[in-house]
């Protein structure tokens, strides 16, 4: 409670509602008004989700904060909201985000700008919303209410090609999603009538239901996270859509199939998990080498670094899939790190991309001679990138690579192939795009950072360094929850 | 005590942040002297620690805690012992000398703040590197003395050479990291620790342990670890196959050529493995493999330094060679006399790279030996410490070298282990190619007529007191450093730190033979190394001062074999063209024709399409021309009538 208030309903509802005060604000003659109250609007949001990590009880793997109320009555839904040790994390990073996206936008858009704080605001709160669900009505729509704000950022601020891009990213998440409804549904009549998700982690079901409820879900999560060979939306979404909405999108929405996987696939089947993780962990590894490889080809910088966020998002569905301590907590802290630095890789870009209006890396060349300050930043979040030890990026791709070594010797020497590859792709576009002598007119006019964009950087900086030299506090509130989820899936539930 | 563990480490990253961040502010002297003054108090540090430890007292404990996860604890620590405090010693020394060198080889750079921030940063890697207590912080170490590497390397960021030999150097070393953090896996998969005291003293447990590594054939998991393990000691002492990118790295300023990649960075592997000698002794076939790889290096690196022409690709040639001495003890289980040569090796090489810096700068930045000559007179200190340098790099009795190069060769020779005898006729024979390149530098350099333009000429002198003061004050080292042979190599100074299994006992064997320094030295007479080695030097004063000419000749008759020198066996061209060329192919083909084509081409637009042409197909249906409907609804009367009937 904070003043009064169930903290967990405020954290979900505050952005909505201030999303909604600012789309009140009407069109651009209000722009500043819009930009000042959605910056106000997002740091009380992350100001407000401080709590849930200082009150947040590590020694328990029980829910917290949780809020239950009625909301259909007759067909058993309710308002169940609480979190653990798995979603907890990702709330705050999600809240940590949204302010950032607001500086990253305050200046590049000029059009629309209260629709575009406002969607900012209305889905940080309705991604809030799907981490904080206990219920699987209340989890569906807040999973579905998300894609919109996205559709939408991408569909009106974005490139030449927005509309293709959007509409294959909404079809693509919508068909994904649908399976899950009808698994949602089944659930529902064999637990007897129960929404509850946490009723469905406890309900025994056959093998076969177990499977195609897994198959279900995976298509739903596949696509978010996204999973090779359901990724080709991600490459197309990222290069249309504006900065923030590519920061979003890498740092938050692919979590989502992520945290789907922990929440619903394994403890709800946790048979057809074990019976299917070879496949989910050549799917995954599939993911770290061949895109790994595209990466290494691509042209234009926001493709690349979509292509690496997919396969580093390939070593968070690796993790879940070893069923060990290092694999899953792995998975999280690789969620949380590459949270930070795709976002981080992103406004780099943005940076570069707001003053020539180009992404293909051969408009570039020597960008360092003009930018020192910003080559600084590029460099530590390539690094980072490439998973450079006393930064977030290695932590999880240690934590995963010494789980996989556990299972079989020949996992984990596939997926540290992402040392060489990782560090090939990024590093060889940081050379081309920032060392060198100055390639072309346009880059010897380029300037240095500006103020807002130093602030926005170096605080991704700090929170990078930060989790990669301690990442202690990060691990310490997911133990419990993680060792009980361990335990809840190596029992069988036929 | 522990407070100035932490200040070692601790006040060269204060440094390197003061001049990194805030250097634009402060300016190039204070960015110099704040530098100077925190690498000096780790100096300081470090003298007082090793003095400490001479005293008996070891420490090993945890700094704080890194990351708990499932059952284990990962812990940053110290671990500071004989092994530990040396190579503190060394590499605080070495740094400082080269923090004091750098504002006379730098001045006037763009970049000058920079630089002392990256090498202060390196100093601060390095020592955590030696100083770490388990294989995580080890890690942690050794890919951020890579990252100095690679930006160091890329120091002067327009030139394009300089910015692919960062990124060749770095991907290299990924390559060998690659295999050490499976190593490190595997460690931790098995031994259920990092720390290495928890991870020895399991070891001699395991030594028997095999698993089916490859399917259908069994190894011994020790042997598997350590040999991931020397995959990594392989890219970070660039030993072969994987020293394509340490000549590359000259690239870089010369200080830092001196300091990283030749003095400290470079022997971290050779560190790696003496710390781990309770693992790699338990493998018969790992050490095999260090010793082949090693003599390899040793050898063949050493032929490609007699054709260089430029002064520092010489001097990185004559690294690559000496660390595969290194490597080549390591794998005969002399470590003792390893970490020896390492610390000699620092000190003897730091000078002939500070002292070809030192030419460059009388050069204007000329860096090709077959424009200089003659230039003794011009500048007598440079001369005489790299002369001094020379001797002991081609292992002249009473010089550091001699005592750390003979007691590797002696050491090989006693070894039993398979392929020692290949190692010990590469070791013997790179006696007599290390005096001639040695000295073949120092005569086309110092000695002869000179050739450079009459402007350069008029120029030449002496570089100020910050160049000459390190390379005097490290040409004591130089000389004297192998005097303590006895105790450090054959005595029991690294007691409990190394661990050599008795039927591997070369060193002992030879400790029963060592009678002093000055036994040594008469010994060394009857001995071929040294009759090699004054033939050597013999030779290089032969053909680069008496007959000039004779060089060109041999050029020529020998040309095909002068062809594959000087292109380095041709190693570089086959890596770009298979592992660069592969990958970037393998990337295309995959993107263009398994994400574009099939993915994207023939699954998700291919359905969109299928239900477009459901939808047009429908479409035809529904026009809203009621004579349409009318035919399509005779035609369903007379269809299902048909049925119907029939």
């Amino acid at each position: 409670m904070l003043f009064g208030f169930p903290l967990l309903s405020l954290i979900i509802w505050l952005p909505i509602l201030v999303g909604i005060a600012i789309l009140a604000t009407g069109g651009d003659r209000n722009a500043p008004l819009a930009r000042w109250i959605a910056l106000t609007g997002s740091i009380l949001g992350f100001l407000i989700a401080l709590p849930l990590y200082t009150g947040f009880d590590p020694a328990t793997s029980a829910m917290q904060f949780v809020e239950n109320h009625v909301w259909f009555e007759r067909l058993n839904v309710y308002y169940h909201i609480g979190v653990d040790g798995i979603s907890m994390p990702l709330i705050l990073l999600n809240c940590f985000t949204t302010p950032l996206v607001v500086i990253a936008g305050w200046q590049i858009i000029q059009e629309r700008v209260s629709q575009y704080m406002g969607a900012f605001l209305i889905m940080s709160g309705i991604v809030n919303g799907v981490f904080a669900s206990m219920d699987a009505v209340l989890f569906y729509v807040f999973w579905e209410a998300s894609l919109i704000p996205m559709f939408l950022i991408i569909g009106i601020w974005g490139g030449p090609n927005r509309v293709y891009a959007a509409i294959k990213f909404f079809l693509y998440t919508l068909l994904g999603s649908l399976l899950m409804l009808v698994a949602f549904i089944y659930l529902y009549q064999s637990s007897g009538g129960s929404f509850s998700i946490i009723d469905y982690h406890q309900l025994p079901i056959p093998l076969s239901a177990q499977i195609l409820i897994f198959v279900a879900f995976l298509l739903a999560f596949a696509v978010k996270v996204p999973m090779w060979p359901v990724h080709t939306w991600l490459p197309d979404a990222h290069v249309e859509a504006p900065t923030g909405g590519s920061v979003v999108l890498a740092a938050i929405m692919l979590k989502l199939g992520g945290y789907g996987f922990l929440r619903f696939s394994l403890p709800i089947a946790p048979d057809a998990s074990h019976y299917l993780a070879e496949m989910m962990i050549a799917l995954s590894l599939i993911a770290v080498v061949y895109i790994g490889l595209v990466a290494l080809m691509q042209a234009d910088m926001k493709k690349l670094i979509a292509y690496s966020s997919i396969a580093h998002m390939g070593f968070v569905t690796l993790g879940l899939f070893l069923f060990n301590a290092y694999g899953i907590e792995g998975a999280m802290v690789q969620m949380i790190s590459h949270g930070f630095i795709s976002g981080a890789m992103f406004l780099c870009v943005g940076v570069l991309y707001d003053r020539l209006h180009s992404r293909q890396i051969a408009d570039y060349g020597g960008v360092v001679n003009k930018m020192p300050a910003f080559a600084a930043f590029f460099m530590l979040f390539a690094m980072a990138n490439a998973g450079l030890p006393g930064t977030s990026g290695f932590v999880g791709e240690f934590m995963v690579i010494m789980g996989a070594v556990k299972v079989n010797f020949w996992y984990a020497f596939l997926a540290a192939t992402t040392l060489i590859f990782g560090a090939a792709y990024t590093l060889w576009m940081y050379k081309r795009v920032i060392f060198g002598a100055i390639a072309s007119p346009s880059v010897e006019g380029l300037r240095d950072l500006s103020k807002r964009e130093f602030v926005l950087l170096a605080i991704l900086a700090i929170a990078v360094l930060w989790l990669g030299v301690y990442p202690f506090p990060l691990t310490d509130v997911m133990h419990v929850t993680v060792d009980n989820l361990l335990d809840h899936i190596s029992n069988s539930k036929l | 005590m522990q407070t100035l563990y932490l200040l070692v480490p601790l006040a060269p990253l204060v440094g390197a942040i003061v001049a990194g961040l805030f250097g634009r502010y402060i300016g190039t002297v204070w960015s110099h002297r704040i530098t100077i003054s925190f690498v000096f108090i780790s100096f300081l540090a470090s003298l007082i620690i090793f003095r400490d430890v001479l005293n008996g007292n070891v420490f090993n404990g945890t700094v704080y805690t890194w990351l708990v996860t499932g059952d284990t604890s990962f812990e940053i620590g110290f671990l500071i012992d004989q092994l530990s405090a040396t190579m503190m010693v060394v590499v605080s020394l070495v740094s400082l000398m080269v923090h004091i060198y750098t504002i006379g080889y730098m001045q006037g750079d763009p970049g000058y703040q920079r630089f002392f921030s990256y090498i202060s940063l390196f100093t601060f890697s390095m020592m955590m590197l030696v100083m770490s207590n388990n294989f995580l912080q080890l890690f942690f170490g050794w890919e951020a003395v890579g990252l100095v590497s690679y930006l160091l390397i890329g120091f002067w960021y327009t030139r394009p050479t300089a910015t692919y030999a960062n990124l060749k150097a770095f991907l290299v070393n990924r390559v060998g990291d690659f295999g050490f953090l499976l190593g490190i896996a595997l460690v931790l998969m098995h031994f259920g620790t990092l720390d290495y005291a928890g991870v020895f003293a399991q070891a001699p447990d395991l030594a028997g342990e095999s698993f089916e590594f490859i399917p259908g054939s069994s190894w011994l998991v020790i042997t598997v670890i350590c040999i991931l393990l020397f995959i990594g000691a392989m890219g970070k002492s660039a030993q072969f196959p994987l020293h394509v990118w340490l000549p590359d790295s000259m690239e870089g300023p010369t200080p830092i050529s001196a300091l990283i990649h030749a003095a400290t960075m470079v022997t971290a592997g050779i560190f790696m493995v003496a710390r781990m000698s309770p693992l790699f002794e338990l493998s018969d076939v790992a050490l095999s493999v260090v010793l082949v790889a090693g003599g390899i290096t040793t050898l063949f690196m050493a032929f490609v330094a007699v054709v260089q022409n430029d002064i520092k690709r010489v001097v990185a040639y004559s690294t690559l060679s000496q660390l595969g001495y290194m490597t080549v003890a390591l794998g005969a289980s002399a470590y003792s006399a390893a970490i020896f040569h390492l610390m000699t090796h620092a000190f003897f090489k730091a000078v002939l790279f500070l002292g070809a810096g030192s030419v460059i700068i009388a050069m204007h930045h000329e860096q090709n030996m077959e424009k200089m000559g003659g230039l003794k007179k011009y500048m007598p200190i440079t001369y005489w410490t790299m002369f001094i340098a020379a001797l002991a790099s081609a292992g002249v009795p009473g010089f550091s070298g001699f005592f750390s190069k003979d007691a590797i060769i002696e050491a090989v020779a006693f070894a039993d282990i398979p392929y020692a005898g290949f190692a010990y006729f590469c070791v013997l024979a790179t006696v007599f190619v290390t005096a001639l390149y040695t000295f073949r530098l120092l005569f086309m350099t110092f000695h002869g007529k000179p050739r450079m333009d009459e402007h350069t000429k008029s120029h030449l002198h002496e570089s100020p007191w910050v160049v000459t003061l390190p390379l005097v004050v490290l040409a004591i080292p130089t000389v004297g450093a192998g005097w303590f042979i006895g105790p450090i190599v054959f005595g029991d100074y690294f007691e409990n730190v190394i661990y050599v299994l008795p039927e591997h006992a070369a060193i002992e064997k030879l400790a029963a033979e060592f009678t002093g320094i000055g036994g040594m030295m008469l010994h060394a007479l009857v001995t071929a190394p040294f009759w090699l080695s004054l033939a050597g030097i013999l030779t290089a004063w032969y053909l680069y001062t008496i007959r000039t000419d004779i060089p060109a000749k041999i050029k020529t008759i020998f040309g095909p074999v002068y062809t594959i020198l000087d292109k380095k066996y041709y190693i570089d061209e086959l890596y770009s063209w298979l592992f660069a060329g592969g990958a970037r192919a393998l990337g295309s083909g995959l993107w263009k024709i398994g994400d574009i084509k099939l993915i994207d081409g023939f699954i998700v637009n291919g359905s969109a399409k299928l239900v477009a042409g459901f939808a047009v197909l429908a479409k035809r249906f529904q026009t809203g021309y009621i004579y349409h409907y009318a035919f399509t609804m005779i035609v369903g009367i007379f269809a299902i009538l048909t049925i119907w009937l029939y």
